[in-house]
């Protein structure tokens, strides 16, 4: 019986070798869609790949979240990268402004996120030229985990939301480097998001209004920050609309803590004796 | 942790899965569907690592259903089931698929069927089956309350009797289930547990 005729040349090999990898032609190189990488010339990728990886340690540690709410989204993010115990930037653009319509948060690797981000920017706009219309944010997360799930157990690390808006009002996507990608109302992603969860699921009520919301995104990066060492620097928040995000704050941690505490004593870890 | 079981009556599968959506510690998610419908009458049940869930049943689905448009021709549960595991046993020596699933189906003719199987591709046939550490406390509960004329009401009963032992027992238990099943009129949620 005559079964159906799959492709899966495209599951199939990787080049081994050098001249493997040179024989890819320009247009392989620079094809549109999921960027096709000429690999490493080494017998085990996997191995190669760990190796490497110990030399340049991705910037972790962050907080990031994003909530969908009755007049839209809020996206809010912390800004520092770390370098192990180093702090290598308090001023790090988390927010990827992939669109007008369409945002991407970073955590994890930043030089991947940002990389795969523009990429997903590229393919959106691509798509945009094809058909007319802008791009939904469930296709684009997809797009997006797509190219994820070609690079899965190949070292990226990423854990990303995103959040847009389209025909079918707001959308609001996690994605990461597992090729895990699911669609949910409120996310947080990054080392300081166990503290960040347990600010916005408190606060967190589908009707509030703009200005609760805007606060409560900024009150959460900030607990955040507080408690988890490698996030601080300053809260970004983003409000998503029908007429795409706009920044609503930008904020010092420093500031925010002495302005939500000006009096150091009304803090719960004021005057905690040692002994 | 992941929990799915898996119950075949006699003239119906019921199938049910864990609705979380988990990252490192965190749940991220308490509605993740994990009960896919590959055609009218077929269901996966998928378990283990996220993309490759997904991107797996999809794969299948996809193909499934090309088939059926290509050659007018709906396939049986059981070449359904035995497509699945050999995609699976392909990729298990490239790029193995991390993901452990129930298949369940109904064929006019053939009737109600249920199979296991496992990321190394391993295929069963059963009448129940489950996977995950919350199966080992109801498959044994399982092997004592199936009978060969068990109605989809004893089989609910049952589904929940499984739910709450997890919830009883298993440390890492989940905090959301649902049950969906699959009779000669197609498929059906029949609840969230």
């Amino acid at each position: 019986m005559a079964t159906a005729a799959l492709d899966f040349s495209v599951l199939a090999h990787r080049p081994a070798t050098a001249a493997a990898a040179e024989s890819l032609t320009e247009q392989e190189l620079c094809s549109v869609g999921p960027c096709q990488f000429p690999l490493p010339p080494v017998q085990n990728l996997d191995s190669f790949e760990r190796e490497v990886m110990e030399y340049i340690k991705p910037a972790h540690g962050t907080t990031t979240l994003g909530f969908v709410f009755k007049h839209g989204i809020i996206m809010a993010v912390d800004s520092r990268a770390s370098m192990g115990t180093y702090i290598s930037s308090q001023t790090v653009k988390k927010v990827i402004e992939i669109n007008p319509y369409l945002l991407g948060t970073m955590a994890g690797g930043a030089a991947d996120c940002q990389f795969w981000l523009r990429n997903l920017g590229m393919q959106c706009r691509l798509y945009e030229l094809k058909n007319g219309h802008r791009i939904t944010v469930k296709a684009a997360s997809k797009l997006l985990a797509n190219t994820l799930f070609g690079y899965k157990g190949m070292g990226l690390s990423m854990g990303t939301m995103i959040a847009g808006w389209d025909v079918g009002g707001p959308g609001l996507y996690y994605v990461d480097s597992d090729a895990q990608r699911t669609k949910g109302q409120i996310f947080s992603v990054g080392s300081g998001s166990l503290y960040a969860y347990g600010i916005l699921d408190d606060g967190y009520n589908f009707d509030m209004e703009v200005e609760d919301a805007i606060e409560l995104g900024q009150r959460s990066i900030y607990h955040a920050t507080y408690r988890d060492a490698v996030s601080g620097g300053t809260v970004s928040v983003y409000h998503v609309t029908k007429d795409g995000w706009k920044k609503v704050r930008g904020a010092d941690v420093g500031d925010l803590h002495y302005k939500y505490y000006p009096d150091a004593d009304q803090h719960p870890t004021y005057g905690a004796s040692p002994l | 942790m992941e929990y799915l079981m898996g119950i075949k009556g006699k003239d119906f599968v019921m199938v049910c899965s864990d609705t979380s959506a988990a990252q490192q510690i965190i749940t991220i998610k308490h509605d993740e569907d994990k009960i896919i419908p590959i055609d009218n009458h077929k269901l996966m049940a998928t378990s283990g690592e996220p993309g490759d869930r997904v991107m797996f049943s999809e794969f299948i689905m996809a193909n499934v259903r090309l088939y059926a448009l290509r050659f007018g021709a709906s396939l049986s549960t059981k070449a359904v089931a035995n497509f699945t595991r050999s995609e699976m046993a392909k990729a298990l020596r490239q790029k193995p698929y991390q993901t452990n699933l129930l298949i369940a189906g109904f064929d006019e003719g053939a009737g109600p069927s249920l199979y296991w199987m496992d990321y190394l591709a391993t295929m069963h046939s059963m009448n129940i089956a489950g996977t995950g550490y919350g199966s080992y406390f109801v498959l044994s509960m399982f092997d004592k309350l199936w009978h060969r004329d068990l109605s989809q009401d004893e089989a609910f009963e049952m589904m929940k009797k499984g739910v709450v032992e997890v919830k009883a027992r298993l440390v890492v238990a989940p905090s959301a289930f649902q049950v969906k099943v699959i009779d000669k009129d197609g498929t059906r949620l029949l609840g969230k547990l």
